[in-house]
């Protein structure tokens, strides 16, 4: 992609917004070879100027506050600027429109491309997208191979899909048909277009664990839903996809290795399956993950052994019965009024925040067992 | 005159550990419906916290031999959402290369989680509460989104006498809990918990009922750390009022 930037001899490239140049971090690489990139989606811009990365797979900038927002704004235009919604959206549109207009390359992604018929697809709100594939020379689009439907009738469909889960609209404001450069005869349009499938371990997952993963239309529902993702917000997660469904496409693109802690950053509630309008069953392909990262013994060791151990216990009922007498008796300089308030070392992960019942004086089975005998 | 029917209790190994009484008022319930009930001996764990956390190897063998206690029961009942859900969601696919696959399925296929067997098969649901006054849900994901299941416990709580049901916001969401979710990322379960427990306090009932003994440790573990004066009760101590 450097390479075709040269070529067009660019000096400034703008771009719509897009995951996949996230991936494979373009715009450093773009940087690099003396070429600005611009980010025009409002979301993206804000987090350029502020030198982040997205922690929202659909609002980049969701992080910030329109204070936050104001204040780089009054830093980038060395004028203070009032925090207002409407006015920061002018100041960039305004900022933005003479970017257009000066680049020499626009770079988008691509929602959907569609095979009959050689289209690429763009959906935004704002509008961007159309500016990016029009206005500059030439214009390259980057996407993930996974991205291709068969024909326009199943776009359809899709596209009603995406805006629906992603901002609860019928279709989005700007759905953007590119089916290459301007023709003899055309008024506008870019002299070159390119487009640029992405692999990085995707079609390996043709017939893999995470295969499922390929459906995902990035439509951020499962983010929005996802309690620890609520909590922790995207930045968190340290990869360029956030969120439970990002942990499945970290693996996917940088391997299994790469998530060992993440795949256990979730709870299963299952929240995020319920909410993915293609039904990808995520919680089920996070314990294949955990599956994966013991089987290949990157676990920590004192994990392993622990779970080995109680999977001993939980086979001999009598180990199991002995645990429950051991633990009564552990427990003993630690459970107060029927609870257990605080633990010893590595113990207090649980305790620290909150109680700990105690293993019963009796347990279920006990009890049971001996009123068969006063009573059989 | 038909014939008795016939459950075994599954009491799983929170149930049997930390919360007996919750198992004996299972067992209560169910005798005053005329049903017999019995504990197949020597029990321990559904194999699910393994499951969960891929060790599944460990987790076949637990299985297999869980389902090998339940081979002759007429049904199964769980109190926990999440270990019925395990029996009749992961066992099949657990089980199937093992011998015991049919077995597996017959299992399966006889488990229910209480509120479910309580309305589904009972048909009972008119109970006495053991906590008057106001009552509130919370909804466990296994049962919620692993068994689709959100109606039967609210039937047997909107019907019960001497109780008000009022709802929970945002009752369909997480308690934090996961399992060993709860202790890898302690601060993310407990700051999800505490969202949680800000919801229920806000209802103003005295008693948040669950189905799983799993969210009932974090929520009551959370509750009693804070000195809230609400009580985190399973269903079955709270329907376990006497006859009705
Ligand atoms: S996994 Fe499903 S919900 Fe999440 S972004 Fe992809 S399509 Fe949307």
């Amino acid at each position: 992609m450097v390479d075709i930037a040269r070529r067009a001899g660019a000096r400034m490239a703008v771009k719509s917004k897009s995951m996949a140049t996230e991936e494979i971090d373009l715009n450093e690489a773009l940087e690099r070879e003396g070429i600005t990139p611009v980010e025009t989606d409002l979301g993206e811009y804000i987090i350029q100027l502020a030198h982040e990365r997205p922690s929202h797979i659909i609002a980049p900038a969701i992080h910030k506050t329109k204070g936050q927002v104001a204040e780089l704004f009054s830093r980038e235009l060395k004028r203070p600027v009032e925090a207002d919604p409407e006015e920061l959206t002018r100041i960039a549109r305004a900022e933005l429109r003479q970017k257009f207009l000066q680049a020499d390359i626009g770079i988008t992604g691509a929602n959907f491309a569609v095979a009959d018929t050689g289209t690429v697809v763009l959906v935004t709100n704002e509008g961007n997208g159309r500016m990016v594939t029009s206005l500059p020379r030439v214009h390259v689009a980057v996407m993930g191979a996974e991205k291709v439907v068969p024909s326009m009738t199943d776009l359809m469909v899709f596209l009603a899909i995406l805006a629906k889960s992603a901002t609860g609209q019928k279709l989005s404001v700007y759905t953007t048909l590119v089916r290459g450069p301007r023709r003899a005869g055309e008024l506008e349009g870019p002299e070159e277009f390119h487009l640029v499938l992405l692999d990085s371990g995707r079609i390996a997952q043709l017939g893999g664990p995470l295969r499922e993963a390929l459906s995902c239309l990035r439509c951020g529902a499962c983010l929005n839903v996802c309690p620890v993702y609520r909590q922790i917000g995207g930045h968190a997660y340290g990869h360029t996809y956030p969120g439970p469904i990002g942990i499945l496409l970290t693996a996917m693109l940088e391997g299994t290795g790469s998530v060992k802690e993440l795949a256990h950053a979730s709870s299963l509630c299952g929240a995020c399956a319920d909410a993915c309008p293609v039904r990808i069953d995520i919680p089920k392909m996070l314990i294949e993950l955990r599956r994966e990262v013991g089987d290949q013994k990157i676990a920590p060791w004192i994990e392993r052994v622990t779970f080995k151990l109680l999977a001993q216990v939980l086979v001999r009922p009598a180990l199991y019965r002995l645990a429950a007498r051991v633990g009564r008796v552990l427990q003993r300089p630690f459970a107060r009024g029927g609870t257990i308030s605080g633990l010893p070392l590595f113990l207090d992960d649980w305790t620290r925040t909150r109680d700990l019942p105690p293993v019963a004086a009796r347990t279920f089975q006990e009890r049971w067992a001996a009123e068969r005998e006063a009573a059989p | 005159m038909t014939a008795r029917r016939r459950v075994s209790l599954m009491v799983t190994c929170l149930g049997d550990l930390f919360f007996p009484d919750v198992g004996f008022s299972i067992v209560r319930l169910l005798r005053r419906l005329d049903v017999v009930v019995d504990v197949p001996p020597a029990q321990t764990c559904c194999g699910l916290p393994l499951f969960n956390s891929g060790y599944h190897a460990e987790a076949r063998a637990v299985a297999a031999r869980t389902a090998e206690l339940f081979r002759d029961s007429e049904h199964v009942v769980v109190p926990s959402g999440s270990c019925a859900w395990m029996v009749k969601h992961e066992y099949p696919g657990l089980l199937a290369e093992s011998g015991l696959a049919a077995l597996a399925g017959e299992v399966a296929a006889r488990t229910y989680e209480l509120s479910q067997f309580l309305v589904r098969v009972l048909g009972a649901t008119r109970f006495t509460s053991a906590v008057p006054g106001r009552v509130t849900y919370h909804d466990s994901c296994h049962l919620l989104r692993g068994l689709h299941e959100s109606r039967s416990p609210r039937t047997l709580l909107e019907n019960l006498s001497g109780a008000e049901l009022v709802d929970l916001p945002g009752a369909d969401e997480c308690c934090g809990f996961g399992g060993s979710f709860s202790v890898r990322l302690p601060e993310v379960s407990t700051q999800i918990l505490d969202k949680k427990l800000a919801n229920v306090e806000a209802t103003g009932a005295g008693c948040l009922v669950a189905c799983d003994a799993g969210c009932l440790m974090q929520m009551r573990g959370g509750l009693t750390r804070r000195k809230s004066p609400v009580r985190a009760l399973h269903l079955a101590e709270v329907l376990d009022g006497g006859r009705p």
